[in-house]
């Protein structure tokens, strides 16, 4: 057995990888991305509803997509879980917190359908455009534009709440550290390694991220 | 229905004290991140790069390594090296440092978009760099931040929901006992996600609150008795008499 | 008065072969002018031809890229040590800063203060004076002013020259010995400047501050200035007394310039 008071053990370290590495490429970043694609199109389909859909409709989607914003995903997690117990969890997973980001995307997307500037409106009328083509030709090509950096920046922050799974039993990067340690009466090594491989991947992505705002700053 | 709500009755001392712990960690996260926030924001907008460098480094490091991780690493690595904290302070340190991670971007953000003319005066009038920050640049920039530490603290309120994985007896906590008595939507949606939206709702009031004071503060906007008030009261009418000579 | 062939004068404010450059931009080069103790020295020139950068450095907003400013023979920024130039402590920086004031064309009241706490505030924290002291002093300025009765009032609630009136109180609160004045009025509805040029008109009468002005109000700066520089392209074009500046201006540049801002036929007409 380990001397406990070891501060640092690098066999442990590299019989670490193996288990969170596997964690971080099947859960984590399939979780991630899945997730981001979900949340990406549901935001869409709120902010049009909200903006576009007769009351009560429109109204209750505003209040539903608020609830979902304003209370824990952790929650909602296990909701889901316990509510479809024949869906497997990493489904669920997938689907809660694409749910959830959605309604953080919509607000971004209300954003950017407003700052559409008014002319490009009134051009759409000018030209006898209809309401699906000004949606579609106009209004959505330049609302989205602006709102791919918000996409980067909340797929960067799912990814970090996807230890958030554990709660389920899904086994992601950090919950399966937590799992080697365990098993090994030392945690220091495999949770650290959770750690840096969060910060080795969100680091650069949310630099380029910010690269990328600065660009669109600059074209507008 | 009725006897999940008579279940929920029974079940309510429990799920008090477990809205308690939510509340508790909540207010003292945010006091921790709030106090980590302006340290290290005014360290990464300091203009001295002994300063701004670690500044930096710190918020990077703390958003970019995930609050779960924190959490883990503070209960489950600490006590490996004999440092063994209760699980309350646990939670409060591992949301404090996240959170007040994201949080002193905003500090840091909001100093940097007080208007260059407000500094400039300060230094026409001889003030210190001290003297500055604390009477003129971060009275004016709190009232910039608080909006977004507002939405922070909600999203800290929502990051309580995992210290029930570290045993602590939160809210969530509660509410997988409550299931085992009542059903799951009962317990999770009805009375668990409204009750952590309720509390949602009464930390953002509280947060519009002080953002209407800060702004007041600034000659922006009409006091928060004026706000409250369902009357214009005399002071009000006074004011817009005034503007009229 | 002094005046700049006055020998024994030593000059409160000196430029010695100023540079300031932005990046590659050369915005002043090779500057060389004084102003004495008490004088009213008024800049005039096309927009961007340095007249607000001159009154920065001498705030010490910004710092010169190259030559020395003098305070009253002091060094304002840099010194000359062993033939290289070498910037002062913040400490010492700060000493001289405090001799001098200046008013902003946009006020830059402090919207979290009062009037009064706009006034008092350094006055109290960077000269050490009593509160009581203060606060009786602030009184009387914002009575000269005009504004008595708001003291207690936020800057938000003041027109645009009711700002500008407590900026100039500020600024004197600081009993500075040299006030800085950047087109004050430019940023004011035209019914309200000459309110404002009052009350300047009444300072530059009634106290020996000297006073470096950029303003567009050539009336103004003909009545109180006692020298006037005419800047082009980060230089002096023409440096004369204000009568002779503004009747009888020796460069064409100059004539140039007074006649697109004054208008044909304007010139030495009062
Ligand atoms: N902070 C700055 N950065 C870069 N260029 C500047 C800055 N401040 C002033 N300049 C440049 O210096 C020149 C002189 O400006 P200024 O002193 O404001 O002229 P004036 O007050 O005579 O109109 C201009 O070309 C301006 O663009
Ligand atoms: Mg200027």
């Amino acid at each position: 057995m380990q001397d406990q008071r070891d501060l640092w053990d690098w066999e442990m370290f590299f019989r670490a990888l193996p288990p969170v590495l596997e964690g971080f490429l099947t859960v984590t970043l399939l979780v991630t991305v899945l997730g981001t694609a979900i949340a990406a199109v549901l935001g869409l389909v709120w902010a049009m509803l909200i903006r576009l859909a007769p009351q009560p409709v429109s109204g209750i989607v505003k209040w539903f997509v608020a609830f979902i914003r304003m209370t824990p995903i952790v929650v909602q997690l296990l909701f889901a879980y316990y509510a479809f117990l024949m869906v497997d969890a990493m489904t669920i997973g997938i689907v809660v917190f694409g749910i959830h980001y959605s309604t953080y995307m919509s607000e971004v997307y209300r954003a950017g359908i407003d700052a559409v500037p008014k002319g490009q409106w009134e051009a759409t009328t000018a030209l006898s455009m209809s309401t699906r083509r000004t949606w579609a030709a106009v209004v959505i090509p330049q609302a989205l534009r602006a709102t791919v950096p918000a996409l980067g920046n909340y797929a960067i922050s799912m990814f970090k709440d996807t230890p958030f799974l554990l709660v389920i039993g899904v086994v992601e990067m950090v919950n399966a550290a937590q799992i080697f340690g365990g098993n090994n009466f030392r945690y220091v090594e495999a949770i650290t390694l959770a750690g840096i491989i969060f910060l080795l991947a969100s680091y650069p992505t949310s630099v380029l991220i910010r690269r990328m705002e600065k660009r669109l700053a600059y074209a507008n | 229905m009725l006897e999940n709500i008579q279940a929920t009755v029974e079940a309510w001392p429990f799920l008090a004290r477990g809205l308690w712990v939510t509340i508790q960690l909540t207010v003292l996260g945010s006091a921790l991140a709030l106090v980590l926030a302006i340290i290290l924001g005014l360290m990464a907008g300091a203009p001295a790069r002994a300063l701004s460098v670690p500044g930096r480094i710190i918020i990077e490091f703390f958003r970019g390594t995930s609050l779960v991780v924190q959490l883990f690493f503070i209960f489950f690595v600490l006590p490996q090296f004999g440092i063994d904290l209760p699980g309350m302070v646990v939670g409060v340190l591992a949301l404090g440092l996240n959170y007040g991670a994201y949080a002193a971007e905003v500090v840091r953000g909001s100093i940097a978009s007080v208007p260059r003319g407000q500094w400039e005066a300060t230094t026409a009038l001889s003030m210190s760099p001290v003297h500055r920050m604390r009477r003129v640049i971060f009275p004016q920039a709190w009232a910039l931040m608080i909006p977004s530490l507002a939405s922070l603290m909600v999203h800290l309120l929502k990051g309580t929901a995992i210290v029930s994985v570290i045993l602590l007896q939160d809210f969530t906590f509660h509410l997988d006992q409550l299931r085992r008595v009542t059903d799951t939507t009962w317990a999770y949606a009805v009375v668990g996600l409204v009750g952590y939206f309720v509390l949602a709702l009464a930390l953002t009031l509280v947060m519009n609150a002080l953002e209407a004071r800060a702004k007041h503060r600034l000659g922006r906007g009409p006091s928060l008795r004026e706000i409250l008030s369902p009357t214009p009261t005399a002071k009000d009418s006074l004011s817009t008499a005034g503007r009229g000579f | 008065m002094p005046t700049p062939t006055d020998p024994a004068a030593t000059p409160i404010i000196e430029f010695r072969d100023v540079e300031k450059r932005f990046g590659d931009n050369v915005v002043l080069k090779n500057l060389d002018f004084h102003v004495n103790r008490g004088e009213r020295v008024t800049l005039i020139g096309p927009s961007g031809s340095g007249k607000t950068t001159i009154l920065r450095l001498v705030m010490t907003l910004e710092e010169a890229t190259d030559g020395l400013i003098l305070i009253d023979g002091d060094p304002l920024t840099h010194r000359i040590v062993d033939g290289r130039r070498v910037r002062l402590s913040n400490r010492e920086i700060k000493r001289t800063r405090t001799r001098i004031g200046m008013v902003f064309q946009q006020f830059n009241l402090f919207p979290n203060m009062t009037v009064i706490q706009n006034i008092t505030e350094s006055p109290i924290h960077v000269l050490g004076q009593s509160k009581a002291e203060a606060t009786r002093r602030a009184r009387d300025l914002l009575h000269q002013v005009g504004l008595d009765d708001k003291a207690d009032a936020h800057p938000s609630s003041l027109s645009g020259g009711q700002q500008q009136r407590v900026a100039i109180a500020r600024a004197l609160a600081m009993d500075p010995e040299i006030l800085l004045l950047d087109e004050v009025t430019s940023a004011l509805d035209p019914e309200i400047v000459g309110e404002v040029l009052g009350i300047l008109r009444r300072i530059a009468e009634t106290t020996d501050i000297t006073m470096l002005i950029v303003t567009h109000e050539m009336q103004f700066a003909r009545d109180v200035s006692d020298r006037v520089l005419m800047f082009d392209g980060g230089s002096i074009v023409e440096d004369a007394d204000p009568d002779t500046m503004f009747t009888a201006p020796a460069h064409e540049r100059t004539r140039k310039f007074l006649k697109a801002v004054l208008g044909e036929g304007q010139i030495g007409t009062r």
